[in-house]
């Protein structure tokens, strides 16, 4: 009953391939590949968190319950981000609505 | 009938109000969760900030991204993912009811996260120091900077407080690791109960995950190779 045992050879191969990815994404910083920089260091560190999450954090062993708190938590941070984000990089948008300034007297003139 | 009575019944650490030790456990596992979904949001604020930041001024955050050392941050990773392993090796250790071993990565742990803490400070800082790029303490809008000195400033405003309140968490977590290695000395884990070994464990991965994002936002985010025409 005491919840499941992970093999430790599960825990060292976690831990080797964090260590691969850690040198991988350091060497892939000294290559210059433009936007994709940020690409592949996001990546892999989805990729490592993933490795944590699932093995060293017993997620792949855990119960629906707990993955839907650690899946309402990204979702969250999401929303968080976007809607940040919707607001702060379209603040240089140029809108302009012709019709609806063109009608607005009219509307204007209908008030008291 | 007492409650000591209805007490001795029961395993050691196990609480009256559950039906049996798996459920404790899965209780104890989600309440962990949830605290660890604020946390997410308590650092989600400081890496929303960064994104927007970064993208209004991605030149300044490149500059002062390769000002940081690189090779500390990443020895610095593999320390910490060597502290999770060894902490992810305590709560084996209970789970199979050796006691000595949990006491032994634990203490592992403790030294690793403490490692962490020594290279940060005592190398990076003081070398942040040295060189002026402490926002607020003198710092120096290098000439080389160009328009977006003040930029740079903005970019080690984020490094200090990114990386100031991940170490508070460390020394936070070292100080519950003290408690859990005197609790494991005194044999109070073992293979039915080791909640509190269990709980603190995702705290401290999760304290790994935030630095996981942390290098490459910080240390990796202007890229380490040579731009023609600039000489710093």
């Amino acid at each position: 009953m005491s919840g499941h045992v992970v093999p430790v050879r599960v825990y060292l191969a976690v831990f080797v391939s964090l260590l691969i990815l850690t040198g991988l994404t350091t060497a892939v910083a000294f290559v210059d590949m433009g936007p994709f920089n940020l690409v592949v260091a996001l990546v892999i560190a989805v990729a490592k968190m993933l490795l944590v999450v699932l093995f060293f954090m017993h997620i792949k062993y855990s119960p629906p319950l707990t993955r839907l708190v650690l899946i309402a938590a990204v979702l969250w941070l999401g929303i968080m981000v976007t809607l940040t984000l919707s607001d702060e990089l379209t603040r240089g948008w140029e809108v302009k609505i012709q019709g609806l300034s063109a009608i607005l007297p009219y509307f204007r003139a209908l008030l008291p | 009938m007492t409650v000591h009575a209805v007490h001795g019944e029961h395993p050691p650490g196990f609480a009256h109000q559950f039906e049996d030790m798996e459920q404790q456990r899965e209780a104890g596992n989600l309440g962990m969760w949830l605290f660890l979904a604020t946390e997410v949001m308590f650092f989600g604020g400081l890496f929303m900030s960064y994104i927007v930041y970064r993208t209004k001024y991605p030149g300044a955050f490149a500059d002062g991204s390769r000002l940081l050392n690189v090779k500390f941050g990443a020895v610095n990773t593999a320390v910490l993912i060597a502290s999770s392993l060894t902490m992810a090796m305590a709560i084996h250790s209970a789970q199979t009811g050796k006691k000595k071993p949990q006491v032994w990565y634990l203490i592992l742990t403790m030294i690793l996260g403490a490692l962490f803490l020594f290279l940060k400070f005592n190398f990076e800082w003081r070398a942040d120091y040295h060189e002026h790029l402490i926002p607020g303490f003198g710092f120096y809008v290098r000439p080389e900077w160009g328009g977006g000195g003040a930029h740079v400033q903005m970019f080690f405003l984020f490094y200090f407080f990114m990386t100031g309140l991940h170490a508070l968490h460390m020394i936070v977590g070292i100080g519950i690791l003290t408690v859990l290695t005197v609790m494991a000395a005194r044999g109070r884990f073992y293979e039915q109960y080791y909640a509190p070994l269990e709980s603190s464990g995702l705290y401290w991965h999760f304290v790994d995950i935030i630095w996981i994002f942390l290098f490459p936002l910080l240390y990796l985010a202007g890229g380490r190779y040579p731009i023609p025409g600039v000489t710093h």
